[in-house]
């Protein structure tokens, strides 16, 4: 009766808990969207959006160059992330002799472990000075920030596609084989385009930590206020915008920091919506 | 065999279990506690100091020093920017306020004393080969207007700048003094402390930026500004100008504790210790600005 009531207890705390994580998310929701959500309207969801001048000393909010600057140094982070995640995927769920699976799974969670300003440290002493050396401009640029944010989303991309692929029948690959395709041929045609889904969405969450990565960004973008015109321009990313001004941002400043965080928001839950969209449809496929 | 280990095992989870609700429960007063130390704050006795995040660091060394040599009094000093602690000390939240600028229309009929001064210093890599800069020419470089260290008499290069960002006390300074009405140009790379402005100029050889006197150190060079170092004597003579005062702000002229804490301040050994760090120590008492 005794151990039955404690098993009760531990029930019900371990569900209030884990709703206190839910309620959280909820006020913070919330309070963005308190914050942020006025100061839109104040000065106009287009001026804000499509502005391209951000001087909030002299009251200029307009966010259009951080959002272009995201959109970039997320592209720049995808072409680079994609094509080493799926190599290393494929070899992993396919060539990978179980002893060196041993070592190299592991050694790839590790990348996701590292904290995110060692990376950016890391770019810092080591990419800048290399890209500008080599290439020109500051050397902060969108350039090193996509290289770092490339390498900060590969655990992503290649644990989750990783799994969709070992997930399929084995009899689409034996079938594949059976009918006379090479190893290759198997691997490209068929087990691919069959795990696509979980494949796209793990991009798609790779996706989602590029966009919202700011330690590493702050350190090695440059933060320039402006539309960048190359990739070895400095940008600002809407994340950088907020970790950089918060510390003395007042009034409508902060305001505007948190309408910022809104739009980040918007676009954050857009790209997990269609995560969960696209790996949803590959559990029913 | 069998049966002992799942025993075991049975006994070690309930252990486990036990030890984690003792856990939890421990956390769970902690966080109480925690919370009911934050209500307490305010209604205890001591004296709250607010604003300047520049002024912060050095705030907290004084009341770590005050609260040494008067053991029992407390002074707690919290950051939130200039405006922020100018604010707090109209709707008495705070007992001082910390200002790392001058006070501007409704707050002029606060009161002010000045516990130090900082400089701002501009900085280039070191192997820079230029040394001295008109204000005119440091103004034509943060607008824009001149792209190329060329046009500066050195080497055909790209200008990089580095500035702070928005709302910094630091910039806000620069702006004051160098800038003027112009703009800094928004081609400027951005950083968000005096160490990482430190930190790009000392690593790009076409850098410059600027930051507070007491951060200078062997990684960049300093410039003078229109043949004037930028020194302490220099300084104290009023030849180098980029300079702004740290101050305290009151409602009305200072009593009790927080009079005591500014005497304090004011007096030789802190003012000793400010100067270690970097500031421009005011021996003069109280005056008001």
């Amino acid at each position: 009766m005794k151990m039955r009531f404690k098993e009760k207890f531990i029930e019900k705390s371990f569900l209030l808990i884990a709703f206190s994580s839910i309620g959280i998310l909820a006020l913070i929701t919330f309070f963005i969207f308190q914050e942020g959500l006025p100061f839109i309207w104040k000065i106009g969801p287009k001026a804000f959006i499509f502005g391209e001048r951000w001087v909030p000393g002299q009251g200029s909010f307009g966010i259009f160059s951080m959002i272009v600057s995201s959109f970039w140094v997320t592209l720049g982070a995808l072409l680079l992330g994609i094509p080493f995640g799926l190599a290393c995927t494929i070899f992993l769920a396919e060539w990978t002799p179980p002893l060196v699976g041993i070592v190299m799974r592991p050694a790839i969670q590790l990348l996701a472990a590292i904290p995110s300003v060692i990376y950016g440290f890391w770019g810092l002493i080591v990419l800048v000075p290399l890209i500008r050396n080599s290439l020109g401009g500051p050397g902060l640029s969108i350039c090193a920030g996509s290289l770092v944010l490339g390498l900060m989303i590969l655990p992503t991309i290649i644990s989750i596609s990783e799994d969709s692929l070992r997930a399929l029948p084995p009899s689409y690959k034996q079938g594949a084989l059976a009918l006379g395709a090479t190893h290759w041929q198997a691997i490209w045609r068929v087990l691919i385009p069959a795990a696509r889904s979980g494949i796209v969405a793990s991009i798609v969450l790779g996706m989602g930590r590029a966009v919202g990565e700011t330690m590493a960004m702050i350190m090695i973008l440059g933060n320039a206020v402006k539309m960048p015109s190359s990739v070895l321009d400095s940008a600002r990313t809407l994340t950088t915008n907020i970790g950089i001004e918060m510390g003395y941002a007042s009034g409508d400043h902060r305001q505007a920091l948190f309408a910022t965080g809104v739009i980040l928001f918007f676009i954050i839950m857009a790209l997990n919506t269609l995560a969960i969209f696209l790996s949803r449809r590959r559990l029913r496929g | 065999m069998t049966e002992l280990t799942e025993t075991g095992l049975g006994l070690s989870l309930t252990d486990n279990f036990q030890s984690m609700k003792r856990r939890l429960s421990l956390t769970l007063f902690s966080l109480w506690l925690i919370v009911l130390s934050a209500g307490c704050q305010r209604s205890g006795d001591g004296i709250t100091v607010a604003g300047s995040t520049s002024v912060e660091p050095f705030a907290e060394l004084l009341a770590e020093e005050y609260m040494h040599e008067h053991s029992g009094t407390h002074i707690y000093v919290q950051g939130g920017g200039s405006t922020a602690g100018i604010e707090a000390v109209k709707t008495h939240t705070a007992n001082i306020g910390m200002s790392s600028r001058a006070l501007v229309g409704g707050e002029k009929n606060l009161h002010t004393i000045t516990i130090a001064k900082d400089a701002i210093v501009i900085i280039v890599h070191r192997k820079n080969p230029i040394d001295d800069l008109s204000l005119i020419d440091i103004r034509r470089v943060f607008s824009g207007n001149a792209r190329s260290w060329k046009e500066l008499g050195g080497a055909a290069a790209p200008i990089t700048l580095v500035t702070r960002e928005e709302g910094s006390g630091t910039r806000e300074a620069f702006q004051k003094f160098v800038m003027g009405q112009d703009e800094i140009s928004l081609e400027s790379l951005v950083q968000d402390s005096n160490g990482a402005v430190r930190q790009v100029v000392a690593s790009n050889p076409g850098a410059i930026g600027y930051l507070s006197l007491g951060l200078v150190n062997d990684q960049v060079k300093a410039l003078r500004v229109a043949g004037v170092e930028p020194n302490l004597t220099e300084i104290q003579k009023g030849t180098y100008t980029l300079v702004r005062p740290f101050l305290f702000v009151f409602n009305q002229e200072p009593e009790g504790e927080a009079r005591s804490f500014v005497e304090f301040v004011l007096s030789l050994g802190p003012q000793r210790l400010l100067q270690k760090e970097g500031l421009v120590p005011v021996f003069s008492g109280l005056d008001k600005e």
